[in-house]
């Protein structure tokens, strides 16, 4: 088969990238190796878009124990002689066609991004994204995915134990699945994705090689279109059984000290972890594919190059200990296959029955090697100006406050979330100590030790459309507010940036502006970026999503028994708003759902007193001077008071204040707030800690009642109903059809 | 007295009860591997555990796959010869599946995994929050099982609301008269849904395992009506 500029654009590939392929080469790739390129040099593998922008982020300092991008995942030390390892990764394109497969097998992939360093995952989160709630399309993905993250999720064996869920029109046709997972490891038990050692042999283990998948690397770096059903091979199909084998052997193998790498094999399979670890290593490899175990006959080399079947790993041994290795494989029942050894030469050849299939420079295949690295065009999107022309006084301060407030609290995006979340096994692996006593952010413990890790996931995209720059500063520190909150000490990040096609200057001035504002946020409250992904091409016919890039940060408690919980205590505690009230509307559920208004600015914020906001909470924390923290978000004050009664069926009664409109005091999003109770007994004590912090004292706590401004507004037993039933209101037409489809 | 703890592959409880009966209840733990056959450190005071999770990937049928694994036979032999077996939710399947109880767990009634905190009480009316965690755990069998049952007080468990009340809102699952967990004639084996290894500990905020464990395995004798 000839090989021509129009074969690498049917490969995704420009025909200036054919041109530098060649050039590289010294010859015309043949289609093998094109296929290859086409591959690596994804946006998904190569990061070609978006590196010159990720790498003005912090990735050093603190607690970090490997620089940002250098393995599968980043990992901090936590004392002890133990690290934490996290990441947060996308399977967006896979769940928009197969929402139930591309969910499981993203969950799948993240937990092997971290037991290929050698750690234990202790606890999964994620971020999803839907269009309405109301539309069949949405429940059908809805379910789908809840069923793959719970299917993969709960068989592997390890706790979702938090995340969040946005429902918004814009991401009807491209909903967003990030999957994050965090783990434990022991300091000098960590692996890295490197081959070294000539002669030292290439081990492939785990699942045999089938057709599924194959370009799904280059399918995700392309916008979502009508024929992109028919790209249906290009989703994995993921076995949790045999993910579960696979963590067990790779941790048990590790401790025979005979492992000198090992990477799973994710996007683009068998080439990119080849070509990632012996670029690692500056050496080689020399493979023979038809030893790699295939699940149908006949595979062709590109096939079998290319291949995501998922649960695979390749793994570099010490030459002469191979028994040792292949002795943990067989107790777990695990195909291990010799398929090639390490060389010293940096080439890649790879060999089908003797013929030389493709010869390729592993260093040219990489990022920060020889993938290419693009300088995007941007310009401020038109929309702006809509944005601009937002007036708050044209909106009427509403009537009846009540009736809005019910509204509110059955939004998809802020009502309960239990239907979705009771379909995850939340308590496996007995470390979650936040399905009893719930925190802003899930904690759970470190077995053997008195530490606790702080976790949570945020990111809300309409700030971030309105002002991106902003928008992802208030994702950085609402992520940190939560781990605040909790009591807990915030140490790193890692992020999924969830875009449009990078093509279009305007949605490439959103990444742009993103970057710079999480890249000062992470700054200002030191937590280093240690790794993630970027999602780009999150785009149809109608338009991009908005800008999305979720935060998933992790924080430390020295002590697990110091946590701060959200819900109240007793009737009688006083209630306090840290940080400023402010006479803002904008960007809230209440403007964008309730009033129908598309354009406002993204709500108030000031990085230097959030960070104000977060040491004295901390302080206050560690001084035992609150008993509840909830931090101030989506739907405003109102929300947060609900949310502080909900599991402990306490109410609260509250005054509002004059100096701003009653809806924005009520359902207003100004950032840098926290609710707080008080004892008491502790009233002046606790003022006097707080300094020239801001705040506002508003009520108190009540055994049930809810009252605001004198006005009974009924029972937080009422509310709390509404809250926990409205999303299976609107999931009761789409169950009853499927329990009439399994008769 | 000594606790086994049996790894399938698969298992994903296994760890969480070892540190349950090691940690919180300071108990003589060891693990044993599904290949392995080897009980003869056990004696009949002593007590097996079969954990929740998926033995062999819930494949073909859940608990249908571990029950013909080397050690089954052996912990069959166990029980009976009169040794304590526990199966905790896969634990229960694998039982039910190795005919030591009778029954089977079907799919939920609602067709979902669900994983929350429910109440269940015991034979003395003694209330218990237990986690569950289960897409099969819809107690079935026929009505002359399920009468016979009754009548020799094998219902170990049954789901109630936070007042002890048997309710159909308070059953998860959509079990057969509310059964959480059984036990056999004989008293020595015994099966539940729910995860009271979930809820030994303190920093988790729910301890109501622990009584649970203790008055099924460690009482001095078994109650007997």
């Amino acid at each position: 088969m000839e090989v021509t500029v129009k074969t690498a654009r049917q490969l995704r590939l420009t025909e200036q990238e054919f041109e530098l392929i060649t050039q590289k080469l010294g010859r015309t790739p043949n289609f093998n190796e094109l296929c290859a390129f086409s591959a690596m040099w994804s946006e998904h593998c190569s990061y070609k878009n978006s590196i010159k922008w990720l790498k003005t982020l912090p990735r050093e300092g603190g607690r970090m124990l490997v620089k940002a991008g250098e393995e599968n995942a980043g990992l901090m030390d936590i004392g002890d002689g133990l690290g934490v390892v996290f990441k947060i990764e996308s399977h967006n394109h896979p769940s928009a066609i197969e929402p139930f497969q591309g969910a499981a097998t993203g969950v799948g992939g993240i937990h092997r991004d971290i037991f290929t360093m050698g750690a234990r995952p202790i606890a999964a989160l994620n971020s999803l994204r839907f269009g309405n709630l109301e539309e069949d399309k949405t429940q059908h993905l809805l379910s789908g995915v809840v069923h793959g993250i719970g299917h993969y999720g709960n068989c592997f064996g390890v706790p979702t134990v938090g995340g969040e869920i946005y429902f918004d029109q814009c991401y009807h046709t491209n909903p967003l699945v990030n999957a994050m997972s965090v783990g434990i490891v022991k300091a000098g038990e960590t692996v890295s994705a490197i081959a070294s050692g000539k002669g030292n042999p290439v081990m492939f283990v785990g699942s045999a090689t089938g057709k599924d998948g194959i370009g799904g690397a280059s399918f995700a770096s392309a916008d979502i279109t009508a024929e992109s059903t028919q790209d249906l091979p290009a989703v994995q199909v993921g076995d949790p059984f045999q993910e579960k084998k696979l963590l067990e052997a790779c941790l048990e193998v590790i401790q025979t000290g005979a492992v000198v790498g090992m990477q799973d094999m994710g996007a683009a399979g068998i080439i990119c972890s080849t070509a990632e670890m012996s670029a690692k290593g500056e050496a080689g490899m020399r493979i023979d594919l038809d030893k790699v175990p295939a699940r149908q006959s006949n595979m062709k080399a590109w096939e079998l190059l290319l291949s995501e079947s998922q649960e695979r790993m390749l793994l570099v041994a010490e030459k002469g200990r191979e028994d040792e290795v292949q002795k943990v494989f067989d107790k777990w029942d695990l195909p291990c296959s010799m398929i090639g050894e390490v060389t010293d030469d940096g080439i890649l050849n790879f060999y089908m029955h003797g013929e030389l299939e493709a010869s390729l420079p592993a260093h040219e295949l990489v990022l920060g090697g020889g993938a290419p690295q693009y300088d995007r065009e941007y310009r401020e999107p038109a929309y702006f100006a809509e944005i601009k022309k937002f007036d708050p006084s044209k909106i009427e301060v509403p009537g009846n406050f009540k009736i809005i407030a019910e509204q509110i609290i059955r939004l998809p995006s802020i009502a309960s979330k239990r239907w979705i979340y009771t379909q995850y096994d939340s308590m496996v692996g007995t470390v979650n100590s936040s399905t009893n006593l719930p925190s802003d952010a899930a904690i759970v413990r470190v077995k053997g030790t008195t530490k606790g890790i702080a976790v949570t996931t945020d990111c809300n995209s309409r700030y971030v459309y309105a002002d991106p720059y902003k928008g992802a500063m208030i994702a950085v520190s609402e992520a940190a507010r939560n781990i605040v909150c909790s009591g807990g000490q915030p140490v790193g990040v890692t992020n999924c940036l969830n875009f449009g096609n990078p093509y279009d200057p305007e949605v490439y001035y959103q990444f742009v502006q993103a970057v710079k504002g999480m890249g000062e946020a992470c700054l200002k409250f030191d937590t280093p970026v240690t790794g993630g992904n970027v999602s780009f091409y999150n785009q149809n016919p109608d338009g991009p999503v908005y800008p999305t890039p979720t935060i998933g940060m992790v924080g430390l408690l020295e002590n697990i028994d110091h946590k701060m919980t959200l819900g109240y205590r007793s009737e009688g505690d006083l209630l306090y708003v840290l940080g400023e009230m402010t006479n803002d509307i904008n960007c809230s559920e209440y403007l964008h759902k309730i009033c129908g208004v598309a354009f406002s600015p993204a709500p108030h914020f000031d990085l230097d007193d959030e960070h104000k906001l977060q040491q004295k909470t901390l302080e206050l924390i560690s001084q035992n001077m609150i008993l509840s923290a909830h931090d101030v978000s989506e739907g405003g004050l109102f929300v947060t008071l609900c949310e502080s009664g909900f599991n402990c069926e306490l109410g609260f009664s509250v005054i509002t204040n004059n100096s701003c409109r009653k809806d924005a005091w009520l359902f207003g999003e100004g950032q840098s707030r926290i609710l707080v109770s008080v004892e008491l007994e502790k009233v002046s004590e606790f003022e006097n800690a707080l300094g020239d912090l801001p705040f506002e004292k508003i009520g108190v706590v009540t055994t049930g009642e809810m009252v605001i401004d004198g006005d009974f507004w009924g029972t937080i037993d009422w509310w709390k109903e509404e809250y926990d039933t409205a999303i299976e209101n609107y999931l009761a037409k789409e169950q009853a059809g499927s329990a009439l489809i399994s008769i | 007295m000594k606790f086994g703890v049996v790894v399938f592959p698969g298992s994903n409880c296994d760890r969480d009860m070892q540190d349950a009966l090691a940690d919180d209840l300071n108990l003589d733990v060891s693990m044993l591997w599904h290949k392995d056959k080897d009980l003869s450190r056990f004696n009949t005071e002593d007590c097996i555990i079969l954990p929740g999770g998926f033995s062999f990937g819930d494949y073909l049928r859940c608990g249908a796959i571990a029950r013909f694994s080397p050690m089954m036979q052996s912990v069959v032999e166990f029980a009976n010869a009169g040794g304590k077996v526990l199966g905790v939710c896969n634990g229960f399947q694998v039982l039910c599946e190795s005919a030591l109880l009778p029954g089977a767990l079907l799919r939920n009634e609602n067709q979902q995994f669900v994983c929350k905190n429910v109440f269940i009480k015991d034979q003395e009316d003694n209330l218990f929050k237990i986690p569950v965690a289960h897409g099969e755990g819809r107690y079935y069998a026929d009505e002359t099982t399920l009468n016979e049952l009754e009548a020799n007080d094998q219902v170990i468990f049954r789901y109630c609301d936070e007042n002890g009340k048997i309710t159909a809102s308070a059953n998860p699952n959509g079990a057969l008269r509310n059964i959480a967990g059984i036990c056999n004639k004989n008293r020595n084996v015994f099966g539940m849904m729910p995860h009271p290894e979930r809820a030994c500990s303190e920093v988790l905020g729910n301890t109501d395992g622990r009584a649970i464990i203790k008055n099924l395995l460690l009482a001095e004798q078994l109650v007997i009506q």
